[in-house]
């Protein structure tokens, strides 16, 4: 079963997010099953099999790492075009520049995009660390925290926070996740300063009440407990810790039983003084608001925040790669996982390694292990790579699940592909075609809501790419070439993969 | 609560100046206002101007979907949308994938029991090239055995994926089967496997010639265009194809009375968590008396809509028995449908429990109603919701497209938020009473091993 709100339900069906469904984040067994919406689609785009959901960035965001959601950008032309409309009416291209960078008096920066087509703001930040954060034994405590902000604040207790963020006709939520803990509120135009004052509630006066604490952590425990047999989770598990070893990234980001039962109002307190403070916030509004007026919103906001983060360092890791692991359950499908080296974001050749994984396994339907093992020989329904890009560690995995008795035939052509890749890279033909739909699909993807738009421009400024970039991005990826493609497709995938295989034990998947 | 909804209906009021009244040169001053009309072979085509990013979204629905299918065939909905990926007598395979993948566009496709749609979110520069790969699959795909056999393994692995190895999964196929004893909603969309696994190219051929029409089809267009355009582009494309035979009306069975209280039950190793799910037979949009589907709409989300709602706060606030409770209606069906509660428990609670009190504020909410607080808050949450959707053009376009593809027009959906409005309490607690009946319900239970053996 699926929550009964997806997002992509119509009218009349219920379209908004709610607390309960966004409590499947925190690791709730989604209840309600759907019928009527869209329901069976020809690619499960957007969706990956949880175990590679484990390795990937949460919550997913449009944009971090270009390759990983593999959408990306427009011709200059359009994407200026695209960003006129959506910043001020009549302007010359130079306004297509007009992502606006505003500092409050208190020095706390944001992104804006200003735009009166719809009437509502729409703003998202995150504050840096996350749930690297949580201290050893008190797992769990960053995602804990991101469910108590709309659970009383202030002098308002959790029933009259939520009356009164009803009332003003606004949505407001947190996630914790891997490097970060990030918020958003969706407001009415007209209500944006009641909204603004709940947020500002919200963020700097939590008042992490023991009755809340307490039903939060048993919902998260539920969760926890309900996935304790299911081998997808078993094995996410598993993955984690073969790949990260000690590692924070190996730790179950919603806590373990026992972690969670240790969590006090104090460690509540404690954490989200140290998380919480402006050197560590990064700002993206979208919508009905101007400059000025958002400059005093940030700092109402933000302002009485303290000015610096007490964060523990957390130490870059690179997966631990040729390793194969199984985790066996008599299922009608087997599922495999395979991790190779990735790429930073901030490395020379990001964007080489960005346009081979596209011709790879990227999202369009015209990747070649799509075309070799879909619709060639009907292996299976889903396969991709992604580029899998967190702050301390890279990998570009494949997952894919067929059928137990063909996982053998389907491991091997996989192989095959990223082999002949490794050696011989893609055709020239390959990456003009891959050039065109990375540039094309930015604004595509990327732009298509004020969300979407809030949730670009904050990932744009945590990977410090400067608020020009989506003007010069195009550039980037036509100045690659296919030698570099070349170099950089040999020095992923020419690596001995981790390998995880989960599903019924028949030995025959074990190698090629 | 008044002067809310007061001022909800304001803005509501106040965006439509705005949309009529914009002069601005980018944002078209057609910006919200859906146009229609119907081509000359009976394509039904839908215009939804959006200026903000030169971006257009092109649907095309088909008003085919699962239920629609012959005896014996079921899945062929499903596999043929798959099947309308494959080559045609104009275009190699995958030149379409090709085509929109080179503009960096994004397209998909999808099957539900009552339409299959299929779309691709492009530049506008590119919609006639989009018109042009569309019209031709309507009518010149080439179907071999070849292509038949590999992509009925695809659908066969998307079926082990998304059921076969879910227990959720499975026990929701069968809880459907058993609410719907006649009405084809009975039938998994994707298909019974021994079903799927025979489905063949005369199948595909036959599904293909009576449905794949473009009088059996709505052109649903979102984005940066100018309804003119559009309407002239279709005519160039679409329009060329000849009108199909008329199709019959789509008179499906109805479910019989029903006049007992079914149970379907489900224990897996891989559960620790039980939960459960109680579904009724009421009507739909399109089925409904005036304002009932409106008063089921309202009663899912006051009842179990979300964390202001009744179920969640009774038994996941107060009582501290739930993981999670909650309700919900599909409205947006051709036949009628289901309405449902669900709950889990948490730490000591049993699942008996969860449902006992789910039940109490069920037969609650049918004897004594709604307050006029709570019914003012779910209206402004829905008329809220229809603000937020106006932010994507492809919600909007989806919006129109499943209203029209389930006998809805574009007059329902443009006032819809009106008739949510006027519905009134009694209304609320009417349709509560009159189909929520426990008597007369179907409950699914999925349950651990170690439960199962109590």
């Amino acid at each position: 079963m699926r929550c009964p709100i997806l997002p992509s339900r119509l009218v009349g069906e219920g379209g908004r997010a709610h607390g309960s469904c966004l409590r499947q984040a925190r690791g709730q067994a989604p209840l309600g099953r759907m019928r009527g919406a869209p329901a069976w689609h020809r690619h499960r785009s957007g969706q990956h099999p949880s175990t590679v959901l484990a390795l990937r960035a949460n919550p997913p965001s449009p944009t971090r790492g270009e390759g990983r959601a593999a959408r990306v950008a427009a011709p200059l032309a359009i994407l200026l075009l695209s960003l006129l409309f959506l910043v001020l009416p009549a302007l010359s291209a130079r306004a297509a520049m007009s992502i606006q960078e505003v500092t409050s008096s208190k020095g706390i920066t944001a992104w804006l995009v200003e735009d009166y087509s719809v009437p509502l703001v729409a703003i998202r930040f995150v504050f840096d660390g996350g749930a690297t954060q949580d201290p050893a034994g008190k797992e769990g405590l960053a995602n804990l925290m991101s469910g108590l902000f709309d659970e009383g604040a202030g002098n308002l207790d959790s029933e009259a926070f939520q009356i009164k963020l009803d009332d003003v006709g606004a949505e407001m939520s947190f996630e914790a996740a891997r490097d970060g803990t990030y918020g958003s509120m969706r407001m009415l135009a007209e209500q944006r300063d009641a909204a603004f004052d709940l947020l500002r509630l919200a963020v700097t006066e939590p008042r992490f009440d023991q009755a809340p604490i307490d039903r939060i952590r048993a919902q998260v425990l539920s969760g926890i407990i309900a996935n304790e047999l299911d081998p997808d989770t078993l094995a996410q598990r598993k993955w984690l810790e073969a790949l990260y070893g000690t590692h924070r990234y190996a730790r179950p980001e919603e806590g373990t039983r026992q972690s969670i039962a240790t969590i006090t109002p104090d460690d509540l307190i404690a954490f989200h003084r140290a998380n919480f403070a402006r050197d560590g916030l990064h700002v993206a509004v979208v919508g009905a608001i101007d400059a000025e007026t958002l400059k005093k919103k940030l700092d109402m906001v933000f302002g009485g925040l303290p000015q610096h983060q007490a964060l523990s360092p957390v130490a870059d890791i690179d997966p631990k790669l040729n390793q194969q692991l199984e985790v066996n359950y008599d299922q009608p499908q087997i599922s495999l996982q395979l991790a190779y080296p990735g790429v930073k974001r901030s490395a020379p050749d990001f964007f080489a390694a960005v346009l081979m994984n596209e011709i790879l396994g990227g999202s369009a339907f015209t990747s070649r292990l799509f075309d070799e093992v879909r619709e060639k020989r009907g292996l299976a329904y889903s396969v991709s790579s992604d580029l899998v890009d967190h702050q301390h560690a890279n990998a570009l995995a494949i997952s894919t699940e067929t059928r137990a008795d063909r996982a053998a035939e389907t491991l091997a052509v996989v192989r095959e592909v990223v082999k002949r890749m490794a050696q011989e890279g893609p055709t020239e033909a390959e990456l003009a075609a891959t050039k065109k739909y990375l540039i094309g699909a930015y604004a595509i993807n990327n732009l298509n809501s004020s969300g979407a738009i809030a949730a670009t421009l904050l990932e744009l400024q945590l990977d410090k790419l400067g608020i020009d970039y989506m003007q010069r991005r195009a550039a980037l990826i036509n100045a690659v070439t296919l030698d570099q493609v070349k170099a950089a497709a040999k020095k992923l995938l020419s690596a001995e993969p981790a390998i995880m295989i989960v599903g019924p034990k028949h030995g025959e998947a074990k190698e090629e | 609560m008044t002067s809310q909804a007061e001022w909800l209906r304001g803005t509501l009021l106040a965006l439509a100046l705005v949309m009529t009244g914009r002069v601005l040169a980018e944002n078209g001053p057609d910006d919200g206002k859906v146009t229609n009309f119907l081509l000359d072979n009976g394509m039904e085509v839908v215009v939804i101007p959006d200026h903000r990013a030169p971006i257009v979204t092109h649907m095309v629905w088909y008003k085919i979907g699962s239920a629609d299918e012959p005896p014996g065939k079921s899945g062929i909905a499903h596999f043929f949308e798959h099947l309308m990926f494959k080559a045609t007598t104009n275009h190699a395979a995958g030149a379409f994938d090709r085509a929109v993948s080179a503009i960096g566009g994004s397209n998909n496709a999808f099957t539900s029991y009552d339409y299959t749609a299929f779309y691709e979110t492009v530049v506008p520069q590119a919609l006639e090239q989009m018109m042009d790969f569309e019209a031709d699959r309507m009518r010149n795909l080439i179907l071999n055995d070849n292509v038949i056999a590999t992509e009925r393994d695809v659908i066969l692995e998307e079926r082990r994926s998304r059921i076969d190895s879910s227990p959720q999964a499975v026990l929701g196929e069968e809880v459907d089967a058993t609410l719907w004893q006649n009405q084809p909603y009975r039938i998994p969309v994707i298909g019974w496997m021994q079903e799927m696994e025979k489905l063949n190219r005369a199948d595909a051929k036959a599904f293909y010639d009576k449905y794949y029409t473009p009088n059996n089809a709505v052109l649903v267009v979102a984005g940066d265009v100018d309804p003119e355009v559009v309407k002239a582009l279709a005519e160039r494309t679409y329009g060329k194809i000849a009108r199909g035979p008329d199709l019959p009306p789509r008179i499906r069975p109805v479910e019989p009375e029903q006049n007992t209280r079914r149970t379907v039950t489900l224990t897996d190793a891989r559960v620790s968590v039980p939960n459960f799910s109680t579904q009724w037979v009421v009507p739909s949009y399109h089925t409904a008396k005036p304002g009932e589907a409106e008063a089921l709409d309202l009663l899912a989300e006051i009842l179990g809509g979300g964390n202001r709602s009744r179920l969640h706060q009774q038994l996941v606030v107060k009582q501290g028995i739930a993981a999670e409770a909650g309700a919900f209606f599909q409205g947006t069906m051709l036949d009628a449908t289901n309405f449902t509660v669900y709950g889990a428990p948490r730490g000591d609670a049993k699942l008996a429990d969860v449902q006992a009190a789910v039940e109490v504020e069920v037969a609650r909410i049918a004897k004594d109603g709604v307050t006029s607080g709570e019914l003012e808050k779910a209206k402004d949450r829905y008329v809220r919701s229809m603000i937020f959707a106006r932010d994507k053009q492809d919600s909007m376009a989806n919006i129109y497209g499943a209203t029209l593809a389930t006998g809805g027009s574009v007059r329902d959906v443009e006032e819809w938020p009106g008739r949510i409005r006027k519905v009134t309490a009694d209304e609320v607690r009417d349709v509560a009473a009159r189909y929520l009946n426990l008597d007369h319900s179907t409950s699914g239970y999925l349950l651990p091993q170690t439960q199962a053996r109590n």
